[in-house]
Protein backbone atom coordinates (compact mmCIF):
# COMPACT_ATOMS: atom_id res chain seq x y z
CA UNK A 1 0.00 0.00 0.00
CA UNK A 2 0.98 3.36 -0.66
CA UNK A 3 2.25 5.61 2.39
CA UNK A 4 0.03 8.17 2.85
CA UNK A 5 1.49 12.00 3.37
CA UNK A 6 -0.21 13.37 6.64
CA UNK A 7 -0.20 17.36 6.20
CA UNK A 8 -1.60 17.89 9.35
CA UNK A 9 -2.14 15.88 12.39
CA UNK A 10 -4.63 16.51 15.59
CA UNK A 11 -4.00 15.00 18.52
CA UNK A 12 -7.82 14.56 20.12
CA UNK A 13 -7.17 12.50 23.29
CA UNK A 14 -10.01 13.04 25.86
CA UNK A 15 -11.84 14.94 23.69
CA UNK A 16 -15.73 13.33 23.17
CA UNK A 17 -18.63 13.56 20.63
CA UNK A 18 -19.49 16.53 18.83
CA UNK A 19 -16.00 18.11 19.44
CA UNK A 20 -13.76 16.03 18.22
CA UNK A 21 -15.89 16.21 14.97
CA UNK A 22 -16.27 20.00 15.41
CA UNK A 23 -12.59 20.38 16.09
CA UNK A 24 -11.50 18.26 12.95
CA UNK A 25 -13.54 20.38 10.90
CA UNK A 26 -11.97 23.80 11.76
CA UNK A 27 -8.52 22.43 11.08
CA UNK A 28 -9.78 20.97 7.78
CA UNK A 29 -11.68 24.01 7.02
CA UNK A 30 -8.10 25.78 7.11
CA UNK A 31 -6.19 23.52 4.97
CA UNK A 32 -6.21 22.98 1.40
CA UNK A 33 -8.38 20.76 -0.95
CA UNK A 34 -6.21 17.66 -1.83
CA UNK A 35 -4.46 18.23 1.82
CA UNK A 36 -4.67 15.28 4.68
CA UNK A 37 -5.49 15.63 8.19
CA UNK A 38 -5.05 12.90 10.29
CA UNK A 39 -6.97 12.62 13.86
CA UNK A 40 -6.13 10.64 17.16
CA UNK A 41 -9.16 9.74 18.84
CA UNK A 42 -9.29 7.99 22.26
CA UNK A 43 -13.27 8.14 22.73
CA UNK A 44 -15.02 5.08 20.62
CA UNK A 45 -18.16 6.57 19.62
CA UNK A 46 -15.71 9.55 17.85
CA UNK A 47 -14.18 6.80 15.70
CA UNK A 48 -17.51 5.68 14.01
CA UNK A 49 -18.98 9.84 14.03
CA UNK A 50 -15.99 11.36 12.52
CA UNK A 51 -15.54 9.04 9.26
CA UNK A 52 -19.22 9.90 8.66
CA UNK A 53 -19.73 13.29 9.55
CA UNK A 54 -16.48 14.08 7.43
CA UNK A 55 -18.46 11.96 4.36
CA UNK A 56 -21.29 13.57 5.12
CA UNK A 57 -19.89 17.32 4.38
CA UNK A 58 -18.48 15.45 1.48
CA UNK A 59 -14.88 14.99 2.44
CA UNK A 60 -13.14 11.76 1.85
CA UNK A 61 -12.51 9.23 4.58
CA UNK A 62 -8.90 7.47 3.69
CA UNK A 63 -8.41 4.90 6.87
CA UNK A 64 -9.90 4.64 9.95
CA UNK A 65 -7.74 2.31 12.14
CA UNK A 66 -7.32 1.18 15.83
CA UNK A 67 -3.53 1.56 16.84
CA UNK A 68 -3.69 1.03 20.22
CA UNK A 69 -5.61 0.37 23.05
CA UNK A 70 -8.76 2.62 23.13
CA UNK A 71 -6.68 4.23 20.30
CA UNK A 72 -7.45 4.95 17.17
CA UNK A 73 -6.36 7.41 13.68
CA UNK A 74 -8.90 8.70 11.15
CA UNK A 75 -7.63 9.70 7.94
CA UNK A 76 -9.20 12.30 5.92
CA UNK A 77 -8.25 14.01 2.77
CA UNK A 78 -10.04 17.15 2.05
CA UNK A 79 -12.37 17.32 -0.74
CA UNK A 80 -13.76 21.00 -0.61
CA UNK B 1 -8.02 30.86 6.09
CA UNK B 2 -7.47 30.67 9.63
CA UNK B 3 -9.38 30.64 12.82
CA UNK B 4 -8.43 31.90 16.41
CA UNK B 5 -11.37 30.13 18.59
CA UNK B 6 -10.88 29.79 22.34
CA UNK B 7 -11.88 26.59 23.63
CA UNK B 8 -14.80 28.01 25.15
CA UNK B 9 -15.98 29.51 21.68
CA UNK B 10 -15.51 25.69 20.24
CA UNK B 11 -17.91 24.71 22.70
CA UNK B 12 -20.50 27.63 22.50
CA UNK B 13 -20.73 27.83 18.56
CA UNK B 14 -20.17 23.75 18.02
CA UNK B 15 -23.81 23.76 16.76
CA UNK B 16 -23.36 26.17 14.19
CA UNK B 17 -19.71 24.54 13.34
CA UNK B 18 -21.35 21.46 12.58
CA UNK B 19 -23.55 22.53 9.91
CA UNK B 20 -22.25 22.48 6.81
CA UNK B 21 -23.68 25.81 5.40
CA UNK B 22 -22.18 27.75 8.53
CA UNK B 23 -18.87 26.18 10.08
CA UNK B 24 -16.23 27.88 11.51
CA UNK B 25 -16.25 30.01 8.00
CA UNK B 26 -19.39 30.88 8.92
CA UNK B 27 -19.16 31.67 12.73
CA UNK B 28 -16.41 33.77 12.48
CA UNK B 29 -18.30 35.98 9.84
CA UNK B 30 -20.86 35.80 12.47
CA UNK B 31 -18.58 37.04 14.82
CA UNK B 32 -17.03 39.89 12.63
CA UNK B 33 -20.80 41.29 11.86
CA UNK B 34 -22.12 44.07 13.18
CA UNK B 35 -26.33 44.25 13.06
CA UNK B 36 -28.21 47.07 14.52
CA UNK B 37 -31.70 46.37 16.33
CA UNK B 38 -34.28 49.54 16.34
CA UNK B 39 -36.19 49.13 19.56
CA UNK B 40 -35.29 47.11 22.73
CA UNK B 41 -39.11 45.84 22.64
CA UNK B 42 -41.60 42.96 21.82
CA UNK B 43 -39.21 42.18 18.69
CA UNK B 44 -36.03 43.31 19.96
CA UNK B 45 -35.92 41.58 22.58
CA UNK B 46 -36.11 37.68 21.41
CA UNK B 47 -33.77 39.29 17.79
CA UNK B 48 -31.30 40.27 20.30
CA UNK B 49 -31.01 37.38 22.35
CA UNK B 50 -30.50 35.02 19.68
CA UNK B 51 -27.94 37.03 17.77
CA UNK B 52 -25.99 37.71 20.82
CA UNK B 53 -26.44 34.16 20.92
CA UNK B 54 -25.17 33.47 17.81
CA UNK B 55 -22.55 35.23 18.19
CA UNK B 56 -23.31 38.70 16.44
CA UNK B 57 -20.22 40.22 17.40
CA UNK B 58 -21.17 43.70 17.16
CA UNK B 59 -25.25 44.67 18.30
CA UNK B 60 -25.94 48.00 18.89
CA UNK B 61 -29.39 48.84 20.35
CA UNK B 62 -31.60 52.19 19.83
CA UNK B 63 -34.02 52.54 22.29
CA UNK B 64 -35.20 55.80 24.27
CA UNK B 65 -37.84 54.39 26.49
CA UNK B 66 -37.48 52.75 30.00
CA UNK B 67 -38.47 49.51 31.22
CA UNK B 68 -42.40 49.44 32.68
CA UNK B 69 -44.32 47.05 34.15
CA UNK B 70 -46.27 47.12 31.02
CA UNK B 71 -43.74 45.56 28.75
CA UNK B 72 -42.79 42.37 30.95
CA UNK B 73 -45.68 40.59 29.29
CA UNK B 74 -43.54 39.98 26.44
CA UNK B 75 -40.26 42.16 26.60
CA UNK B 76 -38.19 38.96 27.90
CA UNK B 77 -35.08 40.79 27.75
CA UNK B 78 -36.57 43.02 31.12
CA UNK B 79 -37.52 42.13 34.23
CA UNK B 80 -39.41 42.79 37.08
CA UNK B 81 -36.28 44.73 39.21
CA UNK B 82 -35.37 46.66 35.90
CA UNK B 83 -38.34 48.50 35.98
CA UNK B 84 -37.46 51.79 35.46
CA UNK B 85 -34.02 51.67 33.73
CA UNK B 86 -33.59 52.64 30.33
CA UNK B 87 -34.11 49.63 28.20
CA UNK B 88 -30.78 49.33 26.24
CA UNK B 89 -29.00 49.10 29.31
CA UNK B 90 -30.94 45.88 30.28
CA UNK B 91 -31.05 45.11 27.42
CA UNK B 92 -26.66 45.06 27.38
CA UNK B 93 -26.86 43.57 30.76
CA UNK B 94 -29.00 40.55 29.68
CA UNK B 95 -27.26 39.83 26.53
CA UNK B 96 -23.40 40.68 27.96
CA UNK B 97 -24.60 37.76 30.60
CA UNK B 98 -25.13 35.58 27.92
CA UNK B 99 -22.31 36.10 25.73
CA UNK B 100 -19.60 38.51 26.58
CA UNK B 101 -18.38 37.96 22.70
CA UNK B 102 -20.15 40.15 21.87
CA UNK B 103 -19.74 43.97 21.80
CA UNK B 104 -23.40 45.73 23.02
CA UNK B 105 -23.52 49.37 21.50
CA UNK B 106 -26.36 50.86 23.43
CA UNK B 107 -28.12 53.94 21.89
CA UNK B 108 -30.56 55.39 24.52
CA UNK B 109 -31.66 58.08 22.13
CA UNK B 110 -35.06 58.70 20.12
CA UNK B 111 -34.22 57.98 16.26
CA UNK B 112 -34.29 61.12 14.87
CA UNK B 113 -33.20 63.11 11.46
CA UNK B 114 -30.34 64.19 12.87
CA UNK B 115 -28.83 61.16 14.49
CA UNK B 116 -30.35 57.99 12.15
CA UNK B 117 -27.68 58.49 9.20
CA UNK B 118 -24.98 58.19 11.78
CA UNK B 119 -26.02 55.53 13.83
CA UNK B 120 -27.00 53.30 10.95
CA UNK B 121 -23.83 53.55 8.79
CA UNK B 122 -21.25 51.23 10.35
CA UNK B 123 -23.89 47.95 10.81
CA UNK B 124 -24.10 45.26 8.46
CA UNK B 125 -27.61 44.59 9.00
CA UNK B 126 -30.29 46.50 10.23
CA UNK B 127 -33.66 45.27 12.13
CA UNK B 128 -36.48 47.41 12.65
CA UNK B 129 -38.60 46.37 15.88
CA UNK B 130 -39.94 49.69 16.70
CA UNK B 131 -43.72 50.23 17.27
CA UNK B 132 -44.39 53.90 15.59
CA UNK B 133 -44.98 55.09 11.93
CA UNK B 134 -42.53 58.21 11.72
CA UNK B 135 -39.60 56.27 13.31
CA UNK B 136 -40.33 53.24 11.02
CA UNK B 137 -40.24 55.49 7.72
CA UNK B 138 -37.31 57.03 8.94
CA UNK B 139 -35.19 54.13 9.67
CA UNK B 140 -36.49 52.68 6.07
CA UNK B 141 -35.50 55.86 4.28
CA UNK B 142 -32.16 56.26 6.43
CA UNK B 143 -31.51 52.12 4.81
CA UNK B 144 -32.23 52.93 1.37
CA UNK B 145 -29.79 56.00 1.00
CA UNK B 146 -27.33 53.89 2.49
CA UNK B 147 -27.70 50.81 0.85
CA UNK B 148 -28.28 48.49 4.01
CA UNK B 149 -30.63 45.75 4.35
CA UNK B 150 -33.47 45.92 6.34
CA UNK B 151 -35.31 43.52 7.85
CA UNK B 152 -39.22 44.88 9.29
CA UNK B 153 -41.12 43.52 11.57
CA UNK B 154 -44.26 44.12 12.92
CA UNK B 155 -47.35 42.87 15.14
CA UNK B 156 -50.58 43.76 16.75
CA UNK B 157 -52.74 41.74 18.38
CA UNK B 158 -52.58 38.20 17.06
CA UNK B 159 -50.84 38.90 13.90
CA UNK B 160 -47.69 39.50 12.95
CA UNK B 161 -45.62 40.50 9.18
CA UNK B 162 -42.01 40.32 8.48
CA UNK B 163 -40.44 41.51 5.35
CA UNK B 164 -36.29 42.12 4.34
CA UNK B 165 -35.44 45.02 1.98
CA UNK B 166 -32.40 44.38 0.17
CA UNK B 167 -31.60 47.91 -0.43
CA UNK B 168 -27.59 46.67 -1.63
CA UNK B 169 -29.94 45.77 -4.50
CA UNK B 170 -32.22 48.75 -4.63
CA UNK B 171 -33.00 47.30 -8.40
CA UNK B 172 -34.64 44.01 -7.42
CA UNK B 173 -35.78 45.36 -4.00
CA UNK B 174 -39.16 46.65 -3.38
CA UNK B 175 -39.15 49.04 -0.28
CA UNK B 176 -41.16 50.12 2.45
CA UNK B 177 -42.36 52.87 1.14
CA UNK B 178 -43.85 50.44 -2.10
CA UNK B 179 -46.07 48.60 0.85
CA UNK B 180 -46.73 51.93 2.52
CA UNK B 181 -45.63 55.61 0.59
CA UNK B 182 -46.98 57.49 3.82
CA UNK B 183 -47.36 56.94 7.07
CA UNK B 184 -51.33 56.56 7.70
CA UNK B 185 -53.22 59.65 9.62
CA UNK B 186 -52.65 59.96 13.08
CA UNK B 187 -55.05 57.96 15.19
CA UNK B 188 -56.39 55.14 11.81
CA UNK B 189 -54.16 52.19 12.83
CA UNK B 190 -54.37 51.76 16.27
CA UNK B 191 -51.11 51.26 18.66
CA UNK B 192 -50.36 47.97 20.74
CA UNK B 193 -51.26 50.05 23.47
CA UNK B 194 -54.82 50.49 22.00
CA UNK B 195 -54.91 47.08 20.53
CA UNK B 196 -53.47 44.80 22.23
CA UNK B 197 -50.82 42.15 21.93
CA UNK B 198 -50.70 38.61 22.75
CA UNK B 199 -46.50 38.53 24.21
CA UNK B 200 -45.71 35.80 21.81
CA UNK B 201 -46.30 37.02 18.31
CA UNK B 202 -43.49 39.44 19.15
CA UNK B 203 -41.37 36.18 20.22
CA UNK B 204 -41.89 34.88 16.67
CA UNK B 205 -41.74 37.94 14.47
CA UNK B 206 -38.66 38.69 16.61
CA UNK B 207 -36.78 35.67 16.16
CA UNK B 208 -37.77 35.57 12.53
CA UNK B 209 -36.15 38.81 11.95
CA UNK B 210 -33.02 37.66 13.51
CA UNK B 211 -33.10 34.19 11.29
CA UNK B 212 -33.22 36.79 8.47
CA UNK B 213 -30.08 38.65 9.92
CA UNK B 214 -28.28 35.45 10.02
CA UNK B 215 -29.09 34.42 6.86
CA UNK B 216 -28.00 37.29 5.09
CA UNK B 217 -24.95 37.81 7.26
CA UNK B 218 -24.06 34.04 6.45
CA UNK B 219 -24.94 34.05 2.78
CA UNK B 220 -26.94 31.33 2.78
CA UNK B 221 -30.53 30.46 1.89
CA UNK B 222 -33.00 33.22 0.68
CA UNK B 223 -34.02 36.28 2.48
CA UNK B 224 -37.33 37.04 2.35
CA UNK B 225 -37.11 39.81 -0.13
CA UNK B 226 -40.45 41.24 -2.27
CA UNK B 227 -42.44 38.82 -0.15
CA UNK B 228 -44.60 39.81 2.75
CA UNK B 229 -44.79 37.26 5.47
CA UNK B 230 -48.12 37.19 7.54
CA UNK B 231 -48.52 35.56 10.69
CA UNK B 232 -52.14 34.81 12.32
CA UNK B 233 -51.90 33.17 16.19
CA UNK B 234 -55.12 32.47 16.56
CA UNK B 235 -55.37 29.85 13.72
CA UNK B 236 -51.25 29.08 13.75
CA UNK B 237 -51.27 29.79 9.65
CA UNK B 238 -48.25 31.36 7.80
CA UNK B 239 -48.85 33.91 4.38
CA UNK B 240 -46.63 34.54 2.36
CA UNK B 241 -48.02 37.34 0.19
CA UNK B 242 -45.49 38.76 -3.05
CA UNK B 243 -44.72 42.45 -2.96
CA UNK B 244 -43.82 43.93 -6.16
CA UNK B 245 -41.73 46.61 -6.82
CA UNK B 246 -43.92 49.76 -7.34
CA UNK B 247 -42.88 51.61 -10.36
CA UNK B 248 -44.31 55.24 -8.91
CA UNK B 249 -42.85 54.64 -5.29
CA UNK B 250 -41.75 58.29 -3.79
CA UNK B 251 -38.57 56.68 -2.64
CA UNK B 252 -37.49 53.71 -4.92
CA UNK B 253 -39.67 54.38 -8.53
CA UNK B 254 -39.18 55.62 -11.80
CA UNK B 255 -39.64 59.08 -10.36
CA UNK B 256 -38.75 59.19 -6.60
CA UNK B 257 -39.80 62.41 -4.94
CA UNK B 258 -38.20 61.75 -1.57
CA UNK B 259 -34.76 62.63 -1.69
CA UNK B 260 -34.06 63.40 1.67
CA UNK B 261 -34.99 62.25 5.29
CA UNK B 262 -38.27 63.24 6.34
CA UNK B 263 -39.55 63.77 9.95
CA UNK B 264 -42.95 62.66 10.71
CA UNK B 265 -44.71 63.55 13.70
CA UNK B 266 -45.56 61.59 15.92
CA UNK B 267 -49.04 61.49 16.89
CA UNK B 268 -49.24 60.69 19.82
CA UNK B 269 -46.36 60.20 22.48
CA UNK B 270 -47.41 56.97 24.32
CA UNK B 271 -44.66 53.96 24.56
CA UNK B 272 -45.35 50.33 24.14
Amino acid sequence: MEEIKIDRELDLKGEVCPFTFVKSKLILEQMEPGQILRVILDYKPSVENVPKSMREEGQEVLEVKQIGENLWEVIVRKVR
Amino acid sequence: MSFQFTEEQIKRYSRHIILPEVGGKGQEKLLKSKVLVVGAGGLGSPALYYLAAAGVGTIGIVDFDVVDFSNLQRQILHNTERVGTPKVESAKMTLEALNPDVNVIAYNQRIHKGNVLDIIKDYDVVLDGSDNFPTRFLVNDACYFLGKPLVSAAILRFEGQLTTFDYRDKENSPCYRCLFPEPPPPGLVPSCQEAGLLGVVGGIMGTLQANEALKLILEIGEPLVGKLLVFDALTTEFNVVKLRKDKKCPLCGENPTIKELIEYDQSCDVHF
